[in-house]
Parts: C-alpha cells; sequence; structure tokens
C-alpha cells in the first residue's frame, strides 16, 4: 500500500526559499501568485497492514523523524 | 532476452567506424553480441581510448626525479620528500554540466575525488578552472549558480576544502562550458595503490552503490525491438550521492590500512566495463564476471546496462584470495553494499556472464593494443594571419583613464571572485595557510614543515592567436603563479579543452598547444604527471578557443615561507622584477576585449630561460624573508596587477604611489593594460632593498624601483589615480553585478 | 582528562576537533564511534561539524538516533561538558537537549568565511574565562546556520542567560550585516539552562592556531582545560 507525506514549515517560520521563488516567478511574468511555501514531500510503501495501523505507524515516523515539529507539521495520505 | 543482432549500422550508430568495426569482427573472429559492442564502443571512445590525442599527448615530458607514477593511472603520484608524496590529477566535465549544471560538477568533482583516493591517498585539497558564456547571454546566470552550488554541494559534504580555481567568460563558451575540476592528495610511498588485476584466482569485488542506468548513452535499446517500455529504459543523468561517497572514502581508506588488497580502481566513465578491462590490462591477467552478483537498484537490467551503467559512487577492487571477509567487514560497518563478483584469471580474457551465459567474450590485450590511434590531420587556419595583425596605434584613446582601469577590475574576469569561493568549504581540514584570492592556494602538510602550492590558469585568447605560444604562456603563468607564493613547482595536471578534433585546424591547434606547453614543461624541469583531453566542445559547428588547463602544483620546504599577492605594511617598497620584459603587447589582451571588442595580435613574448631564472629568483627571495609580497602581471597589466596588490588582501584596501614602469611610450592605456609575460610586482620593507637588489643581481634579473605602499590611493604617477578603498567595493561587487546575482 | 570526540556516517569536522584538542591543546583525545551506547571514561564529549548522513531529510535529524546520543543525553544530564559545533549544534537541537531549530541560511547559500562573535556569559565551561562583550574572530561554514525559536523560546534564552554568542562586527556592534545566515537575534551559539550543554555553529576548532588566520578558537578548549581542571582540584 502507498502514503503520501507531506511536511510544511509551520506558519510564521521563515520561509526564504519560499520567498525566493516567489520573486523569481513574478520575475518570469507570472502573476497573480502571493505566497509560496516550499516544503517535502515523501511517497511512502508499505506491506499491506490496514489503514488504521498504517496512519499510527507513519504518525509516530513524523513525530519522531520526518517532521521537525519545531518547525514543521505534517499531513499523511493513505492510498492513492 | 533476445538480445539485438549486432551489424555494422548499430555499430556505428555505437560511434565505431566501419574500420574500427572491422578491427573488432578481427579480434573475435565473429560478430560481437550486443554488449561486447558496448564495450567495444565505450572502450575506444575518444574519451576512454585518447585516439584522437595519444600520438601527441607523447610529447610531454612525464619523468623526473620526483616523478613516482607519470599518465597512465588513476592520478600522477610525485614524490615530495619525508616519505611522502602528492597524488593529483584534473578532469572535465564539460558536456553533462551544461545539460544539468549542478549535478554536472558535482559529479566531476566525485569522479575526480574518486581518482584520487583510489590510490590509497586521502585528498586534501580541490581546485576547478570554470568558463562560461558571455556574462550577459541568457544562460550563463543559471549556469554559473547550478555549476558553483554542484561543486559546493558536492566538495563540502565530502570535506575536502575547495581552495581555488578560476572563472572565466568569453563568448566561445556560450554554448560549451568548460567545468574542470582538479584534487590533490597526500600518501605515504608504502601505502600507494595501484589499479592492477593480478594473482590468479584471486576475487574481484564489487564496492559502493547499487548500479542503476545512469548516464548510459546507448542508441539502442539491450532488450529486442523498441516498444512502449523503451520510454522508461531512456538513459537518465547522472546524480551523485556525496554522503556514499564519503562513507566510501573512509571505507576505502581503512583497507587500503591492511594487505587484503592487490588492486582499486574506481568505476567512473564506462563504469564496470573500463575498471575491470583496465586493471586486467595493467596487471597482464584476465577475469571472469558474473553481472547477477552485481547489486542492482532498478529491476530487469541487461548486461549491456551493467557494463555501461556510469552510476557514481562505485569501486572494483582485488584483493587476496581468502581474505574476502575482512573487505565485507569494512564495507558492511560503513552501509556499502559490497559484493564478490568474480575473479582473476590467468588467460588474458575478459569474460561476462550472465544468467548462466556468457555475454562476453574479449582477449583483453587485444582490445587494448589494436585501440585506433588517429593521427589526424592538423592545417594552420587560413584565417590566422589575419587573425594575428593588429595595429595598436589604430585604437582610440580612452578619454578617462582612471574609469577605464575600474571597468577592468570590475569586470568579471578580475572583480573578486568572492562570490563563488564564499561558497565553497575552504578551511576544512585545517590545513589551508593561503585562503582563496591569491595567485596559489597553499596547503600544509601536518606532520612535517612543508607547504603544498596550488594553481590552475589558463589564457584561452592566447591560445586561440596562438595556440603554441599560449600553450607555453599556460605553463609559465601556473609555474609563475606557484613561484610567487615561495613555492617550487614540481609538477603539473592538465585538462586539454578543445574542439572537434575531426576538424584540420582543431588538430592544429591541439598540436600546437601541446608542443608550446611541452617546451615550457622542459625549460622548467616540470613534467606532466596525469591529465585529461575534452574534444568535442562545440556548438553548431562553432567550437571553443583551445582552453588547456593547467593545474600546477608546487612544493614548499618552509611553508612559514610562504608569500601573498597583496601589500601588508605601509611603508613597504614596491620594485618590479624582469622590468626588462615590458614592452607594448596588446594581442590577446583583456584591454583589448573588454574596452575595444577585439580579440586579434599575437601574444606577449617568453623568454624560457627568464622565466626559468625569474622563477628561481622569487623561491630564493622569498625562503630568505626579503619580500613582503609577489604577484605576476597577467590579465589586465601592470595597472590592474598594481591594484590588485592594494586591494586583494582580507584587511582594509591599501594604497601605492608608483611610477610608471615604461617611461618611454606615448599611450598611456598602452602602458596601463600591456600583457607582459615574466613580470612580478614586489613589495619589501626597506630595510630589504638592498639585500634584494643584490639578490636580483645575482640571478640577472633586472629591477626597477617603482615607489612605496601609501595612502588612501592607487596612484601611477602621470597616468592614473583611484581611491583604493572605493575600488575595493566596486571590485568586491563586480562580479555579482556583472552577471545579475545576488550579492 | 579524556575528551570524545564522536564520529557519525558523514562526519567531517572530527579530525580538526581532534587535531586541536589533542596537538593543540595538548588534551588527551579519542574518536567515538556512533555506535557506541556508553562514555564512560570521558570528561567531555565534542560533536563535531560535518554532513551527518549527508543532511539528507534535515541537518542532524538522522544523526539524533545513533546510540551514543542516549550516552551524550546522559552524560549532560550529569552536569559533564558538552559542545555541538555545526552540525554538532544541529544535532543537539534535533535531540532536544538544546531548544529551537535550524534552517536555511536567508542566503540560500552555503556560506564559508570568517565573522566575529560577541560573547554573551562565562557560565559554561567552554566561556570561562571569556566574560561577556568579548569579541572573538572564528570563521563560520554552513547552509544551514539560521536559527529559528519561537519568540517565548527567544525570550526565555535572553532572560535565563541562555545566548552565549552573537554574530556582531569587528567592534563588537551586533548588526544585520554582521550575520552571515539570518539567525534570529544574530545568535550564533546558546547553551542550555544549566549552562553544560553549548551548541554554537561557528568553528573553533578551526582556529586555535595563529597559521589559521586566528587563534581565539583555542579559547574555549582551554576555558574547557581550566573548568575541568578545577572539577578535579
Amino acid at each position: 500500500m502507498k502514503a503520501k507525506i507531506y511536511v510544511t514549515l509551520k506558519r510564521g517560520v521563515l520561509d526564504p526559499p519560499g520567498k525566493a521563488i516567489r520573486a523569481s516567478l513574478s520575475h518570469l511574468g507570472i502573476d497573480g501568485v502571493e505566497d509560496v511555501r516550499v516544503g517535502k514531500f515523501m511517497e511512502i510503501t508499505l506491506k499491506e497492514i490496514g489503514v488504521d495501523e498504517a496512519r499510527r505507524r507513519l504518525d509516530e515516523a513524523c513525530r519522531r523523524l520526518l517532521a521537525n515539529t519545531v518547525i514543521e507539521e505534517y499531513r499523511i495520505e493513505i492510498g492513492g | 532476452m533476445n538480445e539485438k543482432t549486432v551489424t555494422p549500422e548499430l555499430a556505428r550508430e555505437h560511434g565505431l567506424s566501419p574500420a574500427e568495426y572491422r578491427t573488432v569482427l578481427g579480434i573475435l573472429g565473429r560478430t560481437p553480441s550486443l554488449t561486447e559492442l558496448g564495450i567495444f564502443s565505450v572502450m575506444w571512445s575518444e574519451h576512454c581510448s585518447y585516439k584522437s590525442s595519444r600520438i601527441h599527448l607523447k610529447k610531454f615530458p612525464t619523468k623526473g626525479p620526483r616523478v613516482l607514477q607519470g599518465p597512465g593511472e588513476n592520478a600522477g603520484i610525485v614524490d615530495i620528500g619525508d616519505g611522502l608524496a602528492v597524488v593529483f590529477k584534473m578532469e572535465s566535465h564539460n558536456h553533462p554540466s551544461f545539460i544539468e549544471p549542478y549535478q554536472g560538477a558535482a559529479t566531476g568533482v566525485g569522479g575526480i575525488l574518486r581518482d584520487v583516493f583510489t590510490m590509497g591517498a586521502r585528498p586534501i585539497a580541490s581546485l576547478n578552472s570554470l568558463r562560461f558564456g558571455r556574462p550577459e547571454h541568457p544562460r550563463t546566470r543559471y549556469l554559473v549558480s547550478g555549476v558553483v552550488s554542484g561543486i559546493a554541494g558536492y566538495g563540502n559534504c565530502i570535506g575536502v576544502p575547495t581552495v581555488g580555481g578560476e572563472v572565466s567568460f568569453d563568448e566561445c563558451y556560450d554554448g560549451n562550458i568548460l567545468v574542470n575540476a582538479f584534487t590533490l592528495g597526500v600518501v605515504r610511498h608504502e601505502r600507494i595503490w595501484l589499479g592492477t588485476a593480478a594473482g590468479v584466482g584471486n576475487p574481484v569485488i564489487y564496492v559502493g552503490s547499487k548500479t542503476g542506468r545512469d548516464g548510459i548513452h546507448g542508441a539502442t535499446m539491450a532488450s529486442g525491438e523498441f516498444d512502449e517500455k523503451s520510454e522508461e529504459k531512456r538513459p537518465t543523468v547522472q546524480v551523485g550521492d556525496p554522503f556514499t561517497e564519503k562513507l566510501l572514502l573512509e571505507a576505502c581508506l581503512e583497507l587500503m590500512r591492511t594487505d587484503a588488497i592487490v588492486g582499486i580502481q574506481d568505476m567512473g566513465a564506462a563504469g564496470l566495463t573500463s575498471s575491470s578491462f583496465e586493471m586486467a590490462s595493467r596487471g597482464g591477467s584476465g577475469f571472469l564476471m558474473d553481472l547477477d552478483r552485481v547489486p542492482q537498484r532498478e529491476e530487469g537490467m541487461t548486461p549491456y546496462e551493467l557494463m555501461l551503467s556510469e552510476s557514481q559512487e562505485r569501486m572494483l577492487i582485488v584483493a587476496k584470495k581468502g581474505r574476502e571477509d575482512e573487505v565485507r567487514e569494512i564495507f558492511e560497518k560503513w552501509d556499502l553494499d559490497v559484493s564478490v563478483i568474480g575473479e582473476v584469471t590467468g588467460d588474458g580474457v575478459g569474460r561476462v556472464r550472465w544468467r548462466g551465459k556468457t555475454v562476453a567474450e574479449i582477449p583483453i590485450a587485444a582490445l587494448t593494443d589494436k585501440a585506433p590511434v588517429y593521427d589526424r590531420p592538423a592545417e594552420r587556419p587560413e584565417g590566422q594571419d589575419a587573425l594575428q595583425r593588429l595595429d595598436p596605434a589604430g585604437l582610440p584613446a580612452p578619454s578617462d583613464l582612471g574609469e577605464t582601469w575600474v571597468r577592468l577590475m570590475c569586470g568579471p574576469e578580475l572583480a573578486d571572485k568572492k562570490w563563488v569561493f564564499r561558497q565553497y568549504d575552504h578551511m576544512i581540514r585545517t590545513n589551508t595557510l593561503i585562503l582563496p584570492g591569491s595567485d596559489a592556494a597553499v596547503l600544509r602538510v601536518k606532520g612535517t614543515r612543508k607547504g603544498i602550492a596550488l594553481s590552475v590558469d589558463c589564457n584561452s585568447r592566447y591560445c586561440y592567436l596562438d595556440p603554441f605560444v599560449g600553450g607555453m604562456i599556460a605553463v609559465c603563468e601556473g609555474a609563475r603563479n606557484v613561484a610567487c607564493s615561495g613555492a617550487e613547482p614540481i609538477g603539473l595536471s592538465d585538462c586539454l579543452n578543445f574542439g572537434n578534433p575531426e576538424k584540420p585546424e582543431v588538430m592544429w591547434q591541439f598540436r600546437s598547444a601541446i608542443e608550446g606547453m611541452a617546451k615550457a614543461c622542459e625549460a622548467l624541469g616540470v613534467p606532466v604527471v596525469s591529465g585529461n583531453v575534452s574534444f568535442y566542445n562545440e556548438t553548431m559547428g562553432k567550437g571553443i578557443h583551445p582552453t588547456p588547463a593547467v593545474a600546477m602544483v608546487g612544493l614548499l620546504e618552509e611553508a612559514s615561507k610562504r608569500r601573498v599577492q597583496w601589500f601588508s605594511t605601509d611603508g613597504d617598497l614596491v620594485l618590479l622584477a624582469g622590468a626588462d620584459r615590458l614592452g607594448v603587447h596588446l594581442g590577446g589582451s583583456l584591454y583589448l576585449k573588454e574596452i575595444h571588442g577585439k580579440v586579434a595580435g599575437i601574444p606577449p613574448p617568453v623568454d624560457l630561460a627568464h622565466e626559468k631564472r625569474l622563477q628561481e629568483f622569487l623561491r630564493e627571495a622569498a625562503s630568505v624573508d626579503l619580500i613582503a609580497s609577489a604577484h605576476d602581471l597577467a590579465e589586465g597589466g601592470f595597472a590592474c596587477a598594481l591594484a590588485e596588490s592594494c586591494i586583494s588582501g582580507p584587511g582594509s584596501a591599501m594604497g601605492a604611489r608608483v611610477l610608471n614602469p615604461f617611461p618611454d611610450t606615448t599611450r598611456p592605456d598602452f602602458a596601463m593594460f600591456s600583457e607582459c609575460q615574466g613580470v612580478v610586482l614586489l613589495s619589501c620593507a626597506p630595510a630589504k632593498r638592498d639585500a634584494l637588489l643584490e639578490l636580483a643581481r645575482r640571478f640577472r634579473i633586472t629591477m626597477k624601483e617603482l615607489g612605496v605602499v601609501v595612502g588612501e590611493h592607487v596612484d601611477i604617477e602621470g597616468l592614473a589615480r583611484v581611491g583604493a578603498a572605493e575600488l575595493r567595493t566596486a571590485w568586491s561587487e563586480g562580479f555579482a553585478a556583472a552577471l545579475g546575482l545576488e550579492k | 582528562m579524556k575528551t570524545a570526540v564522536l564520529v557519525f556516517p558523514g562526519s567531517n569536522c572530527d579530525h580538526d576537533a581532534y587535531h586541536a584538542l589533542k596537538h593543540v591543546v595538548g588534551v588527551d583525545a579519542e574518536f567515538v564511534w556512533h555506535k557506541q551506547g556508553t562514555l564512560d571514561g570521558f570528561d567531555a564529549v565534542v560533536i563535531p561539524g560535518g554532513f551527518t548522513y549527508g543532511d539528507y531529510l534535515r541537518s542532524g535529524a538522522m544523526a539524533k538516533l545513533s546510540p551514543v546520543m542516549g550516552a551524550v543525553r546522559r552524560f549532560a544530564e550529569g552536569g559533564g561538558p558538552v559542545i555541538g559545533i555545526c552540525n554538532g549544534f544541529q544535532i543537539l537541537l534535533e535531540a532536544g537537549l538544546l531548544p529551537g531549530a535550524m534552517i536555511v541560511n536567508d542566503s540560500l547559500r552555503f556560506v564559508c568565511d570568517y565573522v566575529h562573535l560577541r560573547a554573551g556569559t562565562d557560565r559554561t565551561p567552554f566561556t570561562r574565562g571569556i566574560p561577556e562583550g568579548t569579541i572573538l574572530k572564528i570563521p563560520v561554514a554552513h547552509y544551514q546556520g539560521n536559527y529559528y525559536a519561537d519568540e517565548q523560546t527567544l525570550s526565555f534564552l535572553e532572560e535565563r542567560g541562555q545566548v552565549v554568542f552573537r554574530y556582531c562586527d569587528p567592534e563588537g556592534n551586533v548588526t544585520r550585516e554582521s550575520n552571515p545566515n539570518g539567525s534570529a537575534r544574530n545568535i550564533a551559539g546558546i547553551c542550555s539552562e544549566a549552562g553544560n550543554v553549548l551548541g554554537m555553529m561557528p568553528h573553533p576548532e578551526r582556529c586555535s592556531e595563529e597559521a589559521m588566520g586566528s587563534a581565539d578558537g583555542r579559547r574555549l578548549f582551554d576555558a574547557l582545560v581550566a573548568w575541568l581542571g578545577e572539577r578535579t582540584a
């Protein structure tokens, strides 16, 4: 089974790469972009352990390693 | 699996000419398998076989009392005394860097690091020579950022300081940038390892990253006809993993401290193919490899792909029979893949098996001995005479000399390169005594009093106008830079970057440059111990200027005697060594190009005997503490060398008040910006003046006293004067400004 | 007196720290592999710089899980002196032994250069005898040295005297221009509440000898020796 994990900086934490990308988009002439936040995307392949168990394990993985909860938050999507 | 049947057309698509293919048929006595075709095509490619360059490379002097290993191995080795030696080489990664600048440059660094540590030496410093197109070209900024980040990303992660280099811009590189990477390591004589496969029955062991489809330039797919699945198997860009390389480096050095191995080589260009065949060739042996035992990270890899893959961070080891477990233990400790994939045989044949079948069986000696060697036609281009014509009197004189001076100093060629080297960790390993910014970097060798000086140079405009003289100058400048730091040049490595060798004018440039370099090497007593040739740097028929980059290595017996290029003390005297070599020389000069938009004329003349005496004088002057700084005249001539001596140091800008060293010229711009060879700007404490002049007389070097380090201006009396602090600010911002980069 | 220099996969500055301690300052030092679970017999711990685990995921994120970090935690809880330099600082932050986190430099570029630091407190074992206001010249070399903590944490650090070093100009003024990476409040180094754990981005082991361009870094190691000397006296 597959899971997708999105790790992003918390609101309020400065995002220098995001700022730089917003400026570059504007230079490219792509208007209307108000904000860019840069994060990480991870695709995890798991054995078939059931959705609830998968969510429990990945939640622990995020808290202990995949996200630094001082500055980051995470979202887990199972399946798809 | 149904391998494609090999035909002459397929061979052609693989880059083998009909004659080369006939040789293959002759060697095997039959049609080659697809895997064998892949092996021949890659081993006989220009990059691996040097077929267009070999006969000319023979002209280099490669031997000397200090040379322990000349060209032919992974890197060159030069003795530095106290039982130690330096191991070094320079290599190009031009084409990949144009396509993917970050990864192209990164994997270039990775490759050259492996070439050094595979010999048993811990790399202690890297340099690079970079050429980009016009600063205003739309792609240049992106390429500069990418290449510098890539070199930084890889070099910093693996923990080898990048201590110097050069960055240059010219229209001829618009479509073909050059990324030449150099690395040097230090090794004890008895700890040197070579890439040799010897000892029948000895195991052949693969270590490092798993093999994927990176960098396979196959015009054909290995399994059957083209179908929908072929898209997925398309060659991918090589992506480097510096973390794995760091682990590989530590594991290899740990292994090399034992005596469990016989030979080791990195898998670079042509991966498993070149490493296995080259090692066997050097050892006069054969091998049997089982590709099923190769660690793979993709599904369904064919033997063709496995043999040709250029996946990074892999090494091939020949160990002593019975010692496999020792090897395994070390690599497992460092979490690297390790697999015994074959053994050394005694019949001189390279045999490759896959799924129980023999897919390749090639006599090794023939593969090497019958490799094509070409003596391609060389012809001086018809337009060369016209190119060399230059009438300086016809050039309009600038209305404001000071403004012209500042413009040159702040242009991308001469501006402070701190934007670049601030991104490189140049201090790690705490050996860097002279940080980037001087004519040469100097490193200490812990445990001794010695220092190693490093510099990389090439003036490609000179080489374009006269490749023979340009080649001589490339060697002379490298040796002079190293001598300015107080060191004795002991060896060089080169990266010969040229256009299409099938064009007679390119071959003429190549041959001439080598002959010029060889002449200078002979005169200065500097051997060429390693190097690399990069041909086909052309786009749409337009080739680059001949660019034979020279990385010079120098030795200081006493690192404490090192000299920098900048003035340090108010009141110090400013002198010019080699003043008799001054003359009006504008051919190929930066002034001519930047201000008058021309590249024409002939390079400045070189007097090799004078060069040798000058360099010996500089070393002696440094060793007996007579000089405070030394900086040779190069691009931008006297005025720019003076300005650099005033403002390029790490402290605040110094000023100087000097005479015009060209008293009898009517054109002040010619005096300021003529480029002369064999002239060095020195500073010394007043108390040392007499002794310095006496020493110069002994070495028959003509000295001219010019003035003194003083004040807040860089002042050439009667010619021009600029504020030192203002110049320094503009100079330090010039590079980013010219390229439109963030400061 | 023996110092442990930890070595993780990807550590680079371990040799430099060892050289500074053993050959320059003259303190016994030993490399400790990250898989070792005990630090018995050591009087101080140095977590050196580098790119542990390639800085993949986040700097120090994976190193914090090594067995040796459990021993470091116990050692710190016992009051033992621990210094994390550069990547070592990042590892201490990830391990929760120091508050806050590191994000990428605001220039988005790696920066290797000499900087000036203003000392904030002399109560750590490494800054004993380096009074507040002392200016030190020490180099940085990092891509993710931009220190972040929320406002409340920053206030606590200030109030409790846990800000050990701030980036400043050569005269000691804490200015925006002197900040090489955008760190909150120009913070270059902090210590734990008890003061025995210090984390700093600049590299004192790179400037412990004049030949390197500055010997200011040596003061931190001399301070450690003096502090340990008093303990055993």
